[in-house]
């Protein structure tokens, strides 16, 4: 268990890097859901079952097939303190539930962390690859690639009317969540965004938005994932929620031309506004950290700043959240203590990026 | 907004989800959010949908069919139990989660309505495993040459018929085993 190198840095390396539509597109995850055949999901395996699992999953990562895919690395998670369990979950790296309820619950990761391999979360097995921008046929190739490798090792709870068999009924059939997480601020300032989303669920996809007290999303981050996971074919899937991003994002191109022709002057206020905040602010709370991310980010995608790059804002996102807040200050901080320390974070780390052009 | 679930603070969750056309909106403040477990901290995707819907499972499993509420439970005398790992039917309409894959067929056909309800769809049209997976292909492929005879039997189409009933007698006689390794 010798470096935990997912605690040294906020970012990890495959967000780095960009891709396709990445000034609306953020990031683009497939997560596989699996089963072994004859052992009971995890809810009701016992401690001896859900070792078993753990034996005969985390051995297949040690086959050659997967050292030909990436370098990974095996964590229990047992032997992880809360901090850790809690950057991981704020990395997007496991759930919450493999953090706090798992039995026997150990996480593989590449050492991009573009790959995650949960065995023992709701069940006993989860894939999930993350790509930055809206590469998510790519993440399901590289999904499909390791659900392949496993497959050829292990016998999977499959059924030919049901498919895979999934402890919950939600994600049986193919197992597969497909999401793209869209930065859409340009559209919920010029509130369209409502009549978008509700557009979009009516062709079975879900949208998922954290909101502040008015309408706005915090940050102005939207989750879009399908929903239904039997009856259709993988391909149906992701082309699907493929061609409904791509339809969000030429709206918010729209929107951001509109917002640039009529009120230049006030989108520039507004961006600087944030930028000047962040850059002197004492105290800092998590929502307004994120809200003046975005308006930061929608700066630097329009050209109003130009020193900022995205993945210093996505590093930001990351860093700014508890857990990494108090991984960096090496204490456990209360949350005015913590507002404190984020404001003085989001300083440091600015002025930094200043100095670097 | 109020919360939905406490009516008390206001809900700065906002949540749509639409099944087979119908479309339910959930709003519900962050402390419920937390207490469901299925926060995640600061982000924005920290938001399962899977226990809300564990509260639509139990909904629609006591109710029968959509918009009818009620207590009348189906009276066809199926599998209340999964022999294999002793989960009851209502305890998995109550969990929303199955207990063992035998769950599956145990609870059969019972499941229809609810993987409809969320689907749209009860039968898998994806991915298969290759291991194994050979003997499903074929008997997809048998299913549907079946479909296809009898259409044209239907139709009249006697010719064509002679020809699917020669190839689903191939099919039958000569499963193709040979092509599939067991390991
Ligand atoms: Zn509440
Ligand atoms: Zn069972």
């Amino acid at each position: 268990m010798a470096g935990r190198r997912f605690m040294e840095q906020a970012l990890s390396d495959w967000m780095r890097g960009t891709g396709p539509d990445s000034d609306i597109v953020i990031s683009s995850r497939i997560r596989v859901a699996r089963n072994l055949s004859g052992l009971p999901f995890p809810l009701l395996a016992t401690n001896q079952q859900s070792a078993e699992v753990h034996t005969h999953l985390t051995a297949v990562v040690d086959e050659p097939e997967f050292a030909a895919i990436n370098h990974f690395q095996k964590f229990s998670l047992v032997e992880m303190n809360d901090t850790e369990k809690q950057v991981l979950v704020e990395k997007h790296l496991i759930s919450p539930s493999l953090a706090n309820e798992s039995r026997n619950g150990v996480v593989i990761l590449s050492d991009d962390e573009s790959i995650s391999i949960m065995i023992n979360e709701e069940d006993h097995l989860r894939i999930q690859c993350l790509y930055p921008g809206l590469q998510i046929r790519e993440a399901w190739e590289q999904a499909s690639r390791i659900d392949d490798v496993f497959e050829s090792h292990v016998d999977y709870a499959f059924d030919e009317k049901r498919g895979y068999l999934t402890s919950c009924p939600t994600n049986v059939g193919t197992g597969i969540r497909a999401s793209v997480m869209m930065h859409l601020p340009a559209l919920v300032m010029t509130q369209q965004i409502n009549r978008i989303l509700q557009a979009v669920t009516q062709v079975g996809l879900a949208v998922r938005g954290i909101y502040g007290e008015g309408s706005e999303a915090i940050g102005n981050l939207f989750q879009i994932s399908n929903q239904i996971t039997l009856g259709q074919s993988e391909t149906e899937i992701i082309d699907n929620l493929y061609s409904v991003v791509k339809q969000i994002i030429e709206h918010e191109k729209a929107a951001r031309e509109l917002l640039l022709t009529d009120s230049r002057t006030r989108l520039t206020d507004r961006v600087c506004r944030s930028y000047g905040i962040m850059k002197h602010a004492a105290i800092m709370d998590s929502k307004e950290a994120a809200q003046r991310l975005s308006d930061i980010r929608l700066g630097s995608d329009l050209n109003i700043l130009n020193h900022i790059h995205s993945s210093e804002l996505n590093e930001l996102l990351v860093m700014t959240q508890p857990g990494f807040l108090q991984h960096i200050y090496n204490k456990s901080l209360p949350t005015d203590e913590r507002d404190v320390y984020r404001a003085r974070l989001i300083r440091e780390t600015l002025s930094k990026s200043k100095s670097k052009s | 907004m109020i919360c939905q679930q406490c009516s008390q603070k206001p809900a700065t969750l906002h949540f749509t989800k639409i099944i087979n056309g119908q479309k339910t909106e959930f709003h519900i403040c962050e402390s419920c959010a937390r207490e469901k477990g299925e926060w995640i901290p600061g982000t924005s995707n920290g938001f399962s949908i899977h226990n809300l819907l564990s509260g639509l499972l139990d909904f629609d499993l006591s109710g029968g069919d959509s918009g009818t509420s009620g207590t009348a439970h189906a009276n066809k005398p199926q599998a209340t139990r999964c022999e294999n790992c002793g989960l009851t039917y209502s305890q998995f309409s109550k969990l929303g989660r199955f207990g063992c894959d035998e769950c599956y067929s145990f609870f059969g056909d019972r499941l229809d309505p609810l993987l409809k309800r969320v689907h749209g769809n009860t039968v898998h049209i994806g991915k298969i495993p290759k291991r194994g997976g050979g003997r499903i292909q074929r008997k997809r492929e048998l299913e549907d040459l079946k479909k296809q005879l009898q259409l044209s039997i239907m139709n009249e189409e006697f010719e064509q018929a002679a020809k699917l009933r020669d190839r689903i007698r191939d099919l039958e006689k000569n499963p193709p085993g040979a092509a599939e390794h067991n390991g």
